[in-house]
């Protein structure tokens, strides 16, 4: 089992740094897992995605694809990218201590 | 995008390697493997492999990558974050989406992939209803071997069900899958939802003689003979000896 330091607790993580326990997440830690994502400052936008992702995972079991971000989040393709560069859906899932999202494959 | 099948992208890049260097171009062609993956593959062990034969090969490989337009005028591509990659040739697929029927009967999800459960295979809103291969929303390769071992257990439940039994079948993910290397070698990859893509040997543990996540020449013949158990097997209904429904973990490497 891995374990990691983040905002000063000890959590479990998987082996690409993403909570096990989703439950155990709190907004500090999201700031800490930000940071090490490249994203210094986490505004408006990246909670509105962040509590999406949450919600959606409470709901369903799984972390929402970019599809599904994009359909029910309100925000667009573009802005998703612009907030999460590189990988949205993986990156806002790390960030909202939610697992990976197992769109593909 | 999503990719629902990383195998096939990686076979085109393969086999346009062996076939420029065949024509005695290759040094004249500049092959770059573009995709919205983190990598060559989904999982981490496929993927370093898979990423150190495209970078054994010349292929140039730049992942994390969505294509959000194509500008055709200046022959770039641009991802949404916009990076911009030049291109002579772009072999592309528009974003995978499930059957335009499903759309229009509200059956589907977003992409209109119809919700499905990932073991017992009936629908997540309608116990009526059973589902399997490219139709579903399974976190499974869209990939002819996943629908081949999904049909067993769709077939029990299907008929637990008309008896008003409880679902016993349970499927795990499993596929199987050749990969075309070019120069008449192949890799077979087998896995499923939990276990990824294995070095080891298939069907027989110890013994292959199939190489799991490695080149080889009898891999290759192992996919030109699968043609004939294709036609002459699948297809009449046949089961295929030594491999079954479910994903075996005798034979693999786990370490």
């Amino acid at each position: 089992m891995t374990t990691k330091l983040l905002a000063g607790r000890t959590l479990e993580v998987d082996a690409e740094g993403y909570l096990l326990h989703s439950t155990e997440w709190n907004e500090e830690i999201a700031k800490a897992v930000a940071l090490e994502e490249g994203l210094p400052e986490l505004g408006e936008g990246h909670w509105k995605v962040i509590y999406f992702m949450r919600r959606a995972f409470a709901e369903k079991g799984d972390g929402p694809s970019i599809r599904q971000l994009t359909k029910e989040s309100g925000v667009d393709t573009k802005a998703l990218y612009q907030l999460f560069p590189k990988g949205p859906a993986k990156k806002a899932a790390k960030i909202a201590g939610i697992p990976k999202p197992y769109g593909c494959i | 995008m999503p990719i629902k099948c990383p195998v096939a992208p990686l076979e085109f890049a393969f086999l346009a390697d062996h076939y420029f260097s065949k024509r005695g171009l290759r040094n004249k062609v500049d092959i770059h493997y573009v995709t919205p993956l983190p990598g060559a593959f989904t999982r981490p062990k496929a993927s370093q492999m898979l990423g150190g034969m495209l970078d054994q090969k010349g292929i140039r490989l730049t992942a994390d990558f969505g294509i959000g337009q194509i500008d055709n005028e200046r022959k770039l591509i641009v991802s949404w974050d916009e990076q911009e990659l030049p291109f002579d040739l772009l072999v592309t697929i528009p974003t995978h989406k499930g059957d335009a029927a499903i759309e229009r009967s509200g059956l589907g999800d977003e992409l209109a992939f119809f919700p499905t459960d990932k073991h017992t295979l009936q629908s997540s809103n309608y116990p009526n209803v059973f589902a399997l291969g490219d139709a579903t929303d399974l976190p499974a390769s869209k990939a002819g071997s996943v629908a081949h071992f999904e049909s067993d257990i769709l077939t029990e439940n299907l008929l637990q069900a008309m008896a008003g039994k409880p679902l016993t079948a349970s499927f795990d993910g499993h596929a199987n899958c050749f990969i075309e290397a070019g120069y008449d070698r192949g890799l077979l990859i087998d896995f499923n939802y939990d276990t990824e893509p294995l070095p080891g040997k298939f069907p027989f543990a110890g013994v292959g003689p199939l190489e799991l996540l490695a080149e080889s020449r009898l891999n290759y013949l192992g996919k030109l003979a699968f043609r004939w158990a294709y036609w002459n097997m699948l297809l009449t209904g046949r089961d295929m000896p030594f491999v079954a429904s479910h994903l075996s973990l005798a034979g693999k490497y786990l370490n």
